[in-house]
């Protein structure tokens, strides 16, 4: 458990995705470490959304190794792989919510499966979730085609974090999302990030969120992981696409 | 470091201190709700009581909960409960789970026998709706179709070929397989049956009666709908799910008449031609039967089939076809765009198509054999 401190929550090495003859990510390199906020930002179509994917197991591999609360994703056994599988929460782009669930069911569905405990505890936290989020107790037993985009993002994200995840992906957690809800999501990863000291991986175009929500920064480019470091760090690098990332109208716009 | 919860009691003077201590997170949850409950039995006592935390080493939601339902529910009366030692890490989270109010969920499910009244007066009213329905589609499919017939340029022949090829070309395989064993299997039953009456010849007479006027059109109308019609519905389902078909009409397009028309042009089209495959085949399953099992060879089989039978019982057959092909594809198209937001009604409306158009094209069925009847044909 001490060593497991000082190492990265998730560990990354050499890994290689191919779609047919097009390879996503070219001996990507990253680390995430423990307790901290990681933006993940580069050009559309870049492969942010593929290797999330490919890190939670969606996307199979040609090559490299991945590691996740220290334990080998490749050659770990079906129970340590459950156990890190619960450890960790994922918010998709789409929300990705049981369609044919209430909003309840659907933050309950992770902790009905795992923990033997009583329904009414499983209400009372579902509520708990759900005033984390910002939403209002009404919406537990509405359904996802009842909701507007905002309020979907933030039910997948209490569903996320139904089971007290130590590690969270969000993929594109504000995209869709107006300036005001966009900036009050920023603050409530950053809030969760403090009170269950969560570690964040957030694939993100929002300048905003980089700015406000992020302790550091990736950046993906060609398959691999081209600068990573604080926004500071970012706004000093002479990468061309960096330079146009962090020096242009909108950017500009978010620092004054 | 993941250390067993504990919840101790240590009395304190007048004051009575539970000490919380270990791990409490969701993977302890069980065990956290059980001390907790037993805990909460102290409430009412004489003395005050706090709760202290100073020693916990882990704190989740659960455990933030946990303790703060326990603080809740030891502040009865004047007495109010405190909780003592919070770190600041963790005071954040108990302030936010302070703020929840515990709401009582009401569970709606209970079965109770007026409710299932209900749901019967519900289901009988809805007869009503689905043959509106039926009839608005009708009418809808019919008035873009004339706007065909006046502008035939709007006709989009692609999108029916395309369907085409989906509902007739690549149904051919399987309707001819299964209506040749049906052929096969009505010969062999009725030369088994028969023989015993040395009457073995009459099985030519009721193949062709049979599969020219009903088993032909029927057996592959019921094939088409559960083949083409469910794939309408999900098809037109989903697209109704991703908001597709509210895109098009907000670009000026009627769904029905991008979606709809050629769709049914295609079914209209194809039950037609896949009847009349389907007869020629069960016809040539039946001879071979009569032949390697019932002896009758293939030209005395095509001599008594062309006394027994007319061209009126092949017409009989094959008018009912595009009937029941317009039912099934307006069954599945009602369907379809009925499919609100979830998987799960996208499955109960495909089923439904399913099971509906079957069931109007065995209804269309009777009312043809009582109009044919009718007029002696």
């Amino acid at each position: 458990m001490a060593g497991e401190i000082q190492n990265p929550i998730i560990r990354v090495r050499d890994i290689t995705v191919q779609f047919g003859t097009t390879r996503v990510l070219d001996g990507l390199n990253l680390d995430v470490k423990r307790g901290e906020i990681l933006g993940f930002v580069g050009p559309s179509g870049a492969g942010k959304s593929v290797l999330t994917r490919t890190i939670i197991g969606l996307v199979p591999k040609v090559a490299g190794s991945i590691e996740v609360f220290g334990v080998d994703l490749d050659s770990s056994s079906t129970a340590q792989r459950r156990n890190v599988e619960r450890r960790w929460g994922v918010l998709f782009q789409q929300g990705a919510l049981f369609s044919s669930l209430t909003v309840r069911q659907n933050i309950q569905f992770p902790m009905r499966e795992y923990l033997r405990v009583s329904q009414r505890l499983m209400d009372e936290i579902t509520m708990a979730k759900l005033a984390m989020v910002g939403l209002k107790p009404e919406v537990a037993e509405r359904f996802p085609s009842e909701l507007s985009g905002g309020m979907i993002k933030r039910v997948a994200l209490a569903r996320a974090l139904s089971l007290d995840p130590d590690l969270v992906f969000l993929d594109e957690p504000t995209s869709g999302l107006d300036p005001i809800g966009a900036g009050d999501f920023d603050e409530l990863v950053r809030t969760l990030q403090r009170t269950l000291g969560l570690t964040v991986f957030m694939v993100t175009h929002d300048l905003d969120s980089l700015y406000t929500a992020c302790d550091r920064i990736a950046v993906l480019g060609n398959g691999k992981i081209i600068a990573a470091g604080s926004i500071a760090d970012m706004q000093a690098s002479q990468h061309p696409w960096l330079r146009q990332y962090f020096h242009g109208k909108r950017a500009r716009a978010v620092m004054t | 470091m993941n250390s067993d919860p504990k919840l101790e009691r240590i009395a304190k003077g007048n004051a009575l201190a539970l000490c919380a201590t270990g791990t409490w997170t969701a993977s302890f949850a069980p065990v956290l709700e059980r001390m907790v409950a037993d805990a909460e039995k102290l409430a009412g006592g004489p003395q005050s009581i706090f709760i202290d935390v100073s020693e916990v080493a882990k704190l989740d939601t659960f455990g933030a909960w946990l303790i703060e339902r326990l603080r809740r529910n030891l502040t009865k009366g004047p007495v109010e409960a405190q909780i003592a030692g919070l770190s600041t890490n963790y005071s954040s989270l108990v302030d936010e789970v302070r703020r929840v109010r515990a709401t009582a969920v009401v569970d709606s499910s209970a079965i109770t026998i007026t409710g299932m009244l209900e749901q019967i007066g519900r289901a009988v009213a809805g007869v009503g709706g689905t043959i509106a329905g039926l009839v608005d589609m009708l009418g809808a499919v019919l008035a873009a179709w004339f706007r065909v017939l006046i502008h035939p340029r709007s006709l989009r022949l692609t999108s029916t070929v395309h369907h085409m090829e989906q509902v007739c070309w690549r149904a051919v395989p399987i309707i001819v397989l299964i209506t040749f064993l049906i052929g096969c299997i009505i010969a062999q039953q009725g030369i088994f049956h028969f023989r015993r009456f040395g009457a073995d010849i009459f099985v030519v007479d009721m193949l062709g009666v049979l599969v020219l006027r009903e088993i032909g059109v029927l057996l592959v109308a019921i094939m088409v709908a559960g083949r083409s019609g469910s794939a309408y519905t999900a098809e037109l389902g989903s697209m109704k799910m991703r908001e597709e078909i509210d895109a098009l009409r907000t670009m000026g397009f009627d769904p029905i008449e991008v979606l709809v028309l050629p769709r049914m042009m295609a079914l209209v089209l194809a039950l037609p031609i896949l009847a009349f495959l389907g007869a020629m085949a069960a016809l040539y399953g039946g001879g071979l039967v009569a032949w390697l099992y019932g002896g009758v060879e293939p030209e005395a089989f095509l001599l008594r089939l062309r006394d027994a039978i007319s061209i009126d019982h092949f017409i009989v057959g094959i008018v009912k076809a595009p009937v029941m092909a317009a039912v099934i594809g307006i069954v599945a198209c009602v369907e379809g765009l009925a499919v609100q937001g979830s998987a799960e009604s996208l499955g109960q409306h495909t089923t439904a198509s399913v099971v509906k158009g079957i069931f109007f094209v065995i209804v269309m069925d009777g009312v043809f054999a009582i109009f044919f009847a009718s007029i002696g044909m």
